[in-house]
């Protein structure tokens, strides 16, 4: 009995090993993508979850702000631009003494003037004689600094870089790209499973063949056929109808092949019977078939769908890189390479590019998995 | 183009392909009678439009790439074997088929033991669904994404900087020097590689999670009976049990792995080192207008490495069967 909880803590702290390594990556992402951009390029987003001390440079305003209340001079208002919850510990007004008062304290500069600062940023700047300082003075903080998040780098990402956009586009992809060749495959299973014609065996071990066949077998031939076809009709030879059809080409072995064995198990009974009955096929596919199959079609739509949704080979060569067309991995893509330092664009495009299948992942696992062990442990 | 004309776009082009299968089929049952069954017209309906799509897409273009990897720049003129002379010589082949074997060896190999150990150790804990929900989850998240994801784990500041790469962060905190990861020669590779694994480690698991299913209990039982670990049972009945499913995913992980592309382009374009075939081919798609000869050269390489896995599924399918 020992040693077997012995050995239970060892697989736990070996799977715990595990999963802190596998979640690390993407939660480091997620946390970055809602930090304050200046933050992001300066600290690790470890360091976001607790606060911190931060030192700040910030200027008070200068003398056109000045009011004046019983011969004293006045000029106040708060440090910070926007509040984001720091507190103010102690502060200085030259670089090489950053600390030299606390907060609250009344500091007595140079001129004699007196400057308090509060913990939330609010100073008070008071002198004898009437201000004539053209910009304001630096003020040097010590401040301690919250969690603190944000969705200004959503904002930006989404209308400003135009992710946004591109998501519409891959939403524009993936939809038919993923239901034409579930309709066309379906039809195209139930026949090599259920009806009888000439060269069918041939054409599955086709199919079989076809499964491996890498994409990159088909990408010059297609580009050039697309460029003909376009140049035939005088249209762009890039366009959304071509991406469909190019997905539904790639996925159609893998979606067939998966259809036909699921209903290649259906008892065939029920069908011999239908037939007897005076079912024509298309009536046995339509009323018993299609609505049986379901759990595999919303499995194989899944894969397929994320498959598409993920692609990034077919939309950089079947689709134009404007902004009407450019689908999000592209896009994303693009701004590795424009925007390859500001981590606040590429964590939150990133992420957004990951909404749709984390989505699709958490609510239909289930199914998910399904297809995946389908394709496996049959292929 | 606004929400509006997308949604249209989408409707349309689903639309037609569902108008086709419906009045094509109630054109035939217009014009036959009743219980023509097996007339070979419905099968031709059923079957045509998937025919042509895997025609033009799949099959013409595997015999058209072989013809132009013999032919010019432009598929014009014949030229023999030259294209693939000039691979053999060009030192980024090379490299890419250095780099595409190492990949075919370490990643699958990771991936599916990683995945097995998880499986295992899943299937007994009792937060284990959660667990492999966790190791599951970069399955499902793009290459480019993933990419990203890592980008920012390998990201490299000065030595004197505050470090905002988690793998620099540690290796300061131990006292050691910042490395810029992805551009050390050779080692940048792993780095690389350490992706797919972290994305295919889910799929080896969800699949050996099933598997682990079917071995029977009693087997098990008898075995801790008799006084075996856990480790000996780990190697000698569930190995041998799952041999066959192994294989499997291991094939799978295979033929991910030698179409290696979206990872490549997104981190390092297959600069210091890092090129591989199928970023070759793409970059030889537009390099100087393109070049459809040497790029169908690259294609070809694909497509004979994964022959012998398509010889293998054939004869797998043939052996099921006959069952």
């Amino acid at each position: 009995m020992k040693k077997n909880i012995f050995s239970s803590i060892i697989a736990q702290l070996i799977l715990l090993v595990f999963v802190i390594v596998w979640i690390i990556p993407t939660f480091g992402l997620f946390i970055s993508s809602f930090r304050d951009k200046d933050l992001l390029a300066t600290s690790g987003w470890w360091t976001s979850l607790t606060t911190t001390q931060v030192n700040e440079i910030h200027r008070t305003l200068n003398k056109d702000a000045q009011i004046q209340e019983n011969d004293i001079y006045i000029i106040k208002g708060n440090l910070f631009d926007i509040d984001k919850g720091k507190k103010i510990t102690s502060f200085g007004i030259t670089s090489k003494n950053i600390n030299q008062f606390l907060v609250e304290e009344k500091a007595i500069l140079k001129d004699g003037s007196e400057l308090t600062v509060l913990e939330n940023g609010d100073y008070k700047w008071k002198s004898q004689n009437p201000f004539n300082n053209k910009n304001g003075k630096r003020i040097f903080i010590t401040a301690s600094s919250p969690p603190n998040f944000t969705f200004e780098n959503y904002k930006e990402v989404l209308f400003k870089e135009g992710v946004g956009q591109a998501f519409l586009n891959t939403l524009t992809v993936a939809i038919p790209s993923t239901i034409i060749p579930l309709i066309i495959c379906s039809f195209f299973a139930y026949a090599l499973s259920w009806m009888r014609f000439f060269g069918r065996d041939t054409l599955l071990a086709i199919i079989i063949a076809s499964l491996v066949v890498p994409l990159q077998m088909s990408l010059i031939p297609l580009l050039s056929i697309y460029n003909d076809i376009g140049a035939l009709f005088n249209v762009s030879s890039k366009s959304y109808p071509g991406v469909w059809m190019a997905h539904t080409g790639f996925g159609l072995a893998s979606t067939t092949f998966l259809l036909r064995n699921f209903i290649k198990s259906l008892p065939h009974e029920m069908i011999e019977a239908a037939r007897v009955d005076g079912g024509t096929h298309y009536d046995i596919f339509t009323k018993i078939i299609l609505p049986l199959s379901i759990p595999a079609l919303a499995s194989i739509f899944i894969l397929q769908f994320l498959w598409v949704w993920n692609d990034l080979l077919v939309g950089l060569v079947f689709l134009d890189q404007v902004p009407s067309e450019i689908i999000i991995t592209a896009k994303l893509r693009e701004l590795l390479g424009s925007r390859g330092e500001n981590w606040e664009i590429l964590t939150t495009g990133a992420f957004v590019s990951m909404t749709v299948p984390l989505a699709i992942f958490f609510l239909l696992q289930k199914y998910f998995i399904r297809g995946l062990v389908a394709g496996s442990v049959k292929g | 183009m606004t929400i509006f004309s997308l949604v249209l776009y989408v409707l349309a082009g689903i639309l037609v392909c569902i108008l086709y299968y419906y009045v094509s089929n109630f054109l035939l049952d217009f014009f036959t009678k009743k219980n023509s069954n097996d007339s070979l017209i419905r099968a031709l309906i059923f079957i045509a439009p998937a025919f042509i799509v895997l025609l033009i897409f799949i099959l013409y273009p595997v015999f058209e790439t072989v013809r132009l990897s013999f032919f010019d720049k432009f598929g014009r003129e014949f030229v023999g074997i030259d294209n693939y002379i000039w691979a053999v010589n060009d030192p980024e082949f090379r490299r890419g088929i250095l780099n595409n074997l190492g990949w075919l060896l370490i990643v699958p190999t990771l991936s599916t033991f990683f995945g097995l150990v998880i499986a295992n150790l899943a299937d007994r804990i009792w937060w284990g669904t959660i667990a492999k929900s966790i190791i599951f989850m970069p399955m499902a998240i793009s290459f480019v994404g993933a990419g990203v994801i890592w980008k920012f784990i390998y990201d490299y500041r000065g030595p004197g900087d505050q470090q905002i790469g988690f793998l620099n962060a540690i290796v300061v905190s131990f006292g050691l020097d910042p490395q810029a990861w992805i551009t050390i020669p050779i080692w940048n590779n792993l780095f690389l590689m350490a992706i797919m694994v972290w994305i295919q480690t889910g799929l080896a698991m969800v699949i050996f999670s099933a598997a682990l299913r079917g071995i029977p209990k009693e087997m098990l039982e008898a075995a801790r009976i008799d006084g075996a670990g856990e480790l000996k049972i780990f190697t000698s009945i569930i190995i041998p049990y799952l041999q066959q499913t192994i294989l499997v995913i291991w094939t799978i992980i295979t033929i991910v792995v030698l179409k290696i592309f979206d990872i490549i382009l997104a981190m390092t374009n297959g600069q210091w080192q890092t090129e591989v075939l199928a970023n070759l081919m793409f970059d030889w798609l537009f390099r100087g207008g393109g070049d459809s000869g040497r790029g169908s050269v690259f294609a070809i390489v694909i497509m004979i490495a994964v022959i012998p896995i398509m010889v293998l599924n054939i004869y797998r399918h043939k052996q099921e069967q006959k069952i």
